[in-house]
């Protein structure tokens, strides 16, 4: 897929899979499957050629990845549609308090005017919708300077600055 | 009060810079309709039923002169020549034109301002006492935390895009004039037993459709910990709040659903987790925050001038005016003055550019260039001399600035309804005119004393009619405007909610019943006792039987 990722465009391995059912067999190759998929088929992926990675939504206890976070590079959290803001929450306690290091990637109604919140949440890939232009989205990284308040992102509340 | 550093600066001209660019975007389709909604009202601007509006925030309801004069330039540059102060002691603008935005954000930022979080489903504009840091009731200053929280909320990345708006209010007072108990987070500042200061904590109050009163959480907090457990309380919210139904999705559903222990217990949780975390806030941030709200310099003679007090035994208008509009103050000889926005024939909260700037050189003159907003739609001058009294009345008359009716029946809140509302039922504005034509008779009205009429266009309850001692709700009766009357709500620290008088009745009889209403109090009322009190003590029987004669059922039964 074409993503955003730590603040360039570029192409990369990854699928996603979004809707799958236990009969069906699943492609060769990298892929992001539903979280709820990966957990009740761990035994039949275990032959998947090609890396696997979990999707979330905001529906999903986050907590249920926690002891899991160490087989994975890569984390995706959706947003149904982008006044959706569970998984801004989900996004900092992988990182905060889960210690989720690899690439965490956000897809669904991703827009530009919502990338700069995102990565202050710890996002740092961005699948942004497809009808919408990328390189556009990229501007949005630049919309503040100064943060008023700590985030994933390891930003000091502004205060201790001054 | 505070005063902008570098980083504030940055943040409000990048914000108008972004903005800019998203309002292009828009006009150009770039972004559709639906993307744009969002973003724009975070900005404060809605469209409305003839124009947009826009929502300018007023911190704490907190002014300095050179603001208040820059919100009287906008009136009359981009708008119609008026503002209106709305209840969450912020300005309406209701006639910009949606490309004239970015600048009219530009203008703002001049005077530090801005309208970042007016609306959307954000945590919006804080609110306080608009007596802080004068009062006598006062435990400690509540503005500098008020600050702190609108710092750590401007801009939340992760608390932008919540289930539905977020409001929290703020009171270190004893006596509540900030409406505390009707807010989603509300934050009083309390001393404990060992008299150290700290917050006590509700969660879940609320108005429009489904009101609630709040339930306390935390009975004590220390204030290191104040950001932290906001957070965990918004964590909570963000996570677990209903997104399913716009109309459910408030945080007073989500802790009236898993109750108030469940929910205290799912904070604290959370809290405990990032309590000593970077969210920590230190002793000296509080104290620098508070350098900004130190005293002006206040004249050690200012009690000892005789002038005020002749004045006063000398001009009954003048007496009125004191008796209603000027309040006591934590400092000898001085005072703190209610300017009313309640004129009769004029909307409650509206202001004219020319008024605007009138007032500000008045508080140059005799309140240490400030002014304050209240949440009923009246402005504060919170340090005036009682020697200069006679004086700042005499020029308030002069632009129609003096009516002596703070906390009197013609004290309304109203919200725009009709007139201006694309949600509303009904109009709210005719009926404060009804009303005001009604009883024009001030000795009437100061007999009738403290009495809070609140009134809204429809559930959304702008106008906190639930709070009301006497709430008016316009409703939509097979497309005529018929008016819901509840009596015995209280947004003060005693809150509660009205209860419903019967029967919804047509907008021509709404004053004459309000006026049977009162009847029925004065017949009843015991000495010095006001309107609610006498409510509370006799029930809703005496007033149902007077308005409906005895036909409550057959009415019901319409
Ligand atoms: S109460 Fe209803 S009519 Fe009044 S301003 Fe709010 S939404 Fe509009």
């Amino acid at each position: 897929m074409r993503v955003i990722k730590d603040n360039q465009i570029l192409e990369d391995s990854w699928t996603r899979v979004d809707t799958v059912t236990a009969d069906q067999p699943i492609p060769d190759g990298d892929l992001i499957l539903p979280f709820k998929y990966w957990q009740q088929n761990q035994d039949k992926l275990a032959n998947h050629r090609g890396k696997l990675a979990v999707c979330l939504n905001g529906e999903d206890k986050i907590e249920d990845i926690a002891t899991h976070i160490g087989k994975f590079n890569l984390i995706a959290l959706d947003f149904p549609a982008f006044k959706d803001g569970r998984c801004y929450s989900h996004a900092r306690l992988l990182r905060d308090r889960y210690g989720f290091k690899g690439d965490l990637r956000a897809v669904g109604d991703v827009l530009r005017d919502q990338l700069f919140y995102m990565k202050r949440c710890g996002f740092n890939s961005f699948f942004i919708r497809k009808d919408k232009d990328i390189e556009d989205a990229l501007k949005a990284f630049n919309d503040f300077t100064v943060k008023y308040q700590t985030a994933a992102d390891g930003a000091l509340p502004v205060y201790r600055l001054r | 009060m505070y005063i902008y550093d570098e980083y504030d600066r940055t943040i409000v001209n990048e914000r108008v810079e972004q903005f800019r660019d998203q309002t292009r975007r828009f006009l150009t389709g770039e972004l559709s309709e639906d993307e744009f909604r969002p973003l724009r009202l975070m900005n404060g601007l809605y469209i409305q039923r003839y124009a947009p509006m826009l929502r300018v925030s007023i911190p704490y309801g907190l002014l300095s002169s050179d603001q208040l004069r820059m919100l009287g330039h906008i009136a009359r540059k981009y708008d119609k020549g008026y503002g209106h102060f709305s209840t969450r002691q912020n300005i309406q603008y209701n006639w910009p034109r949606l490309e004239t935005v970015p600048d009219i954000l530009a203008d703002l930022a001049s005077v530090e301002m801005h309208a970042i979080q007016t609306s959307g489903n954000c945590i919006r504009n804080i609110t306080s006492d608009h007596f802080a840091g004068v009062a006598e009731d006062e435990i400690e200053d509540p503005r500098s935390y008020c600050e702190i929280i609108r710092q750590w909320s401007t801009f939340h990345p992760e608390f932008s895009y919540l289930p539905r708006k977020f409001k929290i209010a703020v009171s270190g007072a004893v006596k509540d004039r900030a409406a505390v108990q009707v807010h989603d987070i509300g934050i009083y500042v309390v001393k404990n037993d060992q008299g150290e200061v700290g917050f006590r904590i509700l969660v879940g109050g609320g108005l429009g459709r489904l009101p609630y009163i709040g339930a306390f959480i935390k009975e004590f907090l220390e204030k290191k910990y104040l950001l932290s457990y906001l957070e965990a309380i918004l964590r909570v919210y963000n996570l677990f709040g209903r997104r399913d139904n716009i109309h459910k999705a408030r945080i007073k559903i989500l802790v009236k659903a898993i109750g108030p222990e469940k929910f205290a217990e799912m904070v604290e949780q959370e809290w405990l987790q990032i309590r000593d975390s970077v969210l920590l806030l230190d002793q000296k941030e509080i104290d620098r925050v508070k350098k900004y709200f130190l005293d002006p310099p206040y004249d050690s003679k200012a009690a000892a001038d005789t002038s005020f007090g002749q004045k006063l035994s000398t001009d009954t208008g003048f007496a009125n005016w004191v008796k209603r509009n000027v309040k006591p103050h934590k400092v000898a000889g001085y005072r703190g003055v209610y300017i009313s926005l309640k004129m009769p024939g004029i909307p409650p909260g509206d202001v004219t550019d020319t008024q605007m700037e009138f007032i500000a050189d008045l508080a140059d003159k005799y309140s240490a260039s400030e002014i304050r907003a209240t949440h009923d739609q009246n402005l504060v001058f919170a340090h005036v001399k009682q020697g200069d009294l006679y004086a700042l009345w005499t020029a308030l008359k002069t632009q129609n600035l003096a009516t002596p009716n703070i906390g009197l029946l013609t004290d309304m809140i109203c919200c725009p309804g009709l007139d201006f509302c694309s949600l509303a039922n009904a109009g709210s504005i005719p009926i404060a005119n009804q009303i005001n034509s009604k009883f024009n008779d001030m000795d009437y009205l100061h007999d009738i004393g403290d009495i809070q009429i609140k009134m809204s266009g429809c559930m959304n309850a702008c106008g906190h009619h639930h709070v009301g001692h006497i709430g008016i709700l316009g409703v939509d009766k097979k497309g005529e405007e018929f008016y819901q009357l509840t009596l015995g709500g209280s947004p003060a620290e005693d809150a509660a909610l009205g209860d419903r008088l019967g029967p919804a009745i047509a907008q021509k009889e709404v004053a004459d019943t309000i006026g049977k209403l009162l009847d029925v109090y004065v017949e009843k009322r015991h000495e010095d006792e006001r309107f609610l009190d006498t409510y509370r003590r006799i029930g809703i029987e005496p007033f149902k039987q007077r308005i409906y004669n005895g036909s409550v059922a057959q009415a019901e039964g319409e």
